[in-house]
């Protein structure tokens, strides 16, 4: 095309094209690696230290005495199902409830008060949310529980789940609503039945994140969920927790007590995958996917 | 059977912009009538009046008389979702669930409405999905592949099978196949002849040969009023109105 305004694909610039083609693409692919990278090498590392201690012990007994060898950590395994259980029975429900209210009515003030709540909530340190549910829980019940440690971790994962939620739902195009709505649909029907389904996918990932996120997470435990050295399976007691476990045998003089931190510190990270595992795939069967 | 509709004084609104300004028209049942009329002139808005649509966009709203058979669609018993039911709407994109089977976005209707009985729901989908032309194309597939799957002219099909599935008495279709090429365009034209035959049939269009083709009835919209309504042959050889006149041969819009 002699008049066009383009340069001509003569062999230079085509040269020049491929040059910055695979220079771009290089690029992307080194960027990709360095987010894998520390991923792995903390998978890499905490199974070289780790894996020597995961036996048979460890998965079905308890804590060992300070200074004796062996023992192992089902009680804080139990535990941490036990507290994160209850924090997504509160987080959960609250944070999809709360996202519904600013993705479909929350279009003003009341809804920017909301949005603004959430993401300072968001940004609140791990330890104050501790501190807040000691006053408002522990003291009053006069003891550490289980209870407590899964209300604390339930708030942290209340913004992350509303976020997420409300995110996922604007981006269901509006013509879905419509077609709903024009079948003589009620709007909550089509809330729930058609725009939430929609977006279950994002929505399902949100609470995942938020489930990921809380399930390490030490500080907030310390003053609630408080540790314990023996089986607990009620709510109401004081509960060992795999973080906190691993948190106390860090910390610890005894080099055995250090081989065990590690151990935990690896199953905690094989929970929290497997954890997300099984949600994506028992919520992924039976969902349609678009092309 | 279709019903009816009587439209008296309608006005419509966005905010403060008036968008329909007293409309008075008297659509026969059992026939196709089309709107016509260049873009912003009120035809949409015009017809998402009649099934209540227009009120879900914020700050619109409507007034005037509307009534669908014996059924008073402003009136102050009037529940908009009620309404809905028996006026169903296709809209100018297609727009199926897209996490649903075939089967369930035809059934969507029905069972989120509560209708549980498996054997008539098995035959309503079967019966709508016929009525749309469409049965033939997906039947082997019905829950295996989502309705996003299907390609755009099957997905509008799919969109018709859905709103006559709630066996709804008038279907309003908004530009129905300004996103679909040309054969797609003939199937669901051919679709809507047939469909006059159960239902009122109101069609949006800014195609003025596809109003010639499939509407036995006229309006031609301006700028929020309806400026001229009569048969469609009328309309297009001998308007009664320069307006008309000018818009159908081509001279603006």
């Amino acid at each position: 095309m002699p008049n066009s305004v383009l340069p001509s694909t003569s062999q230079a610039v085509s040269l020049w094209r491929r040059l910055t083609d695979w220079g771009a693409t290089g690029f992307a692919i080194l960027a990709a690696i360095l987010v894998l990278a520390p991923l792995l090498a903390i998978f890499v590392y905490l199974v070289i230290k780790g894996v020597g201690s995961v036996n048979w012990a460890f998965l079905t007994q308890t804590p060992k005495p300070p200074g004796e060898t062996g023992g192992g950590m089902a009680n804080g395994i139990v535990g941490t199902g036990l507290i994160l259980a209850v924090a997504s029975l509160i987080g959960v429900p609250l944070g999809i409830g709360s996202g519904i209210y600013l993705a479909e009515y929350g279009r003003n003030r009341f809804g920017d008060v909301i949005r603004f709540t959430a993401d300072v909530l968001n940004g609140v340190p791990s330890i104050v949310v501790g501190i807040t549910v000691y006053s408002l829980i522990v003291i009053r019940q006069k003891h550490f529980s289980a209870f407590s440690g899964g209300v604390a971790l339930g708030i942290m994962m209340i913004p992350t789940v509303a976020r997420a939620t409300e995110e996922m739902l604007l981006m269901v195009p509006n013509v879905i609503r419509e077609a709903a709505y024009g079948l003589g649909i009620p709007r909550w029907r089509t809330t729930l039945s058609i725009t939430l389904r929609t977006a279950s996918a994002g929505v399902i990932t949100g609470c995942m994140l938020a489930f990921a996120r809380v399930a390490g997470e030490t500080a907030p435990l310390l003053f609630t969920a408080f540790g314990n050295q023996f089986w607990n399976l009620k709510l109401n007691q004081p509960t060992a927790a795999l973080s906190l476990q691993v948190y106390t045998y860090a910390i610890s003089p005894y080099d055995d007590w250090h081989k065990q931190a590690w151990a935990g510190s690896l199953i905690l990270i094989l929970l929290i995958v497997g954890a997300v595992a099984a949600v994506r795939i028992t919520t992924s069967r039976g969902m349609m996917k678009g092309s | 059977m279709g019903v009816g509709i009587e439209v008296r004084g309608l006005n419509a609104w966005y905010g403060k912009n008036q968008s329909l300004n007293s409309i008075d028209m008297s659509v026969p049942a059992n026939h196709v009538t089309a709107v016509i009329g260049p873009s912003g002139c009120g035809k949409s808005t015009f017809v998402r009046c009649l099934n209540r649509m227009h009120e879900t966009i914020p700050d619109a709203r409507a007034e005037g008389s509307v009534k669908v058979g014996e059924m008073d669609v402003y009136g102050s018993g009037s529940d908009p979702v009620d309404v809905r039911r028996r006026i169903g709407m296709v809209f100018q994109k297609p727009n199926p669930f897209p996490t649903m089977s075939i089967f369930d976005n035809v059934a969507a209707g029905l069972k989120l409405n509560g209708f549980r009985n498996r054997k008539q729901l098995n035959e309503l989908v079967e019966r709508s999905l016929k009525l749309a032309a469409l049965w033939d194309e997906v039947k082997d597939n019905l829950h295996k592949k989502s309705g996003a799957s299907l390609s755009g002219g099957q997905q509008q099909r799919l969109c018709i099978a859905r709103a006559l599935a709630v066996e709804p008495e008038v279907l309003l279709m908004d530009e129905p196949a300004s996103a679909l090429d040309p054969i797609s365009t003939s199937k669901i034209e051919e679709l809507i002849f047939q469909l006059k035959q159960h239902y009122t049939v109101v069609i949006v269009t800014h195609n003025m040969q596809q109003a010639a083709r499939v509407a036995e009835l006229t309006g031609f919209f301006l700028m929020g009023s309806l400026i001229e309504y009569d048969k469609t042959e009328k309309i297009f050889t001998t308007p009664a109105d320069k307006r008309t006149e000018d818009y159908v041969t081509g001279r603006f819009g």
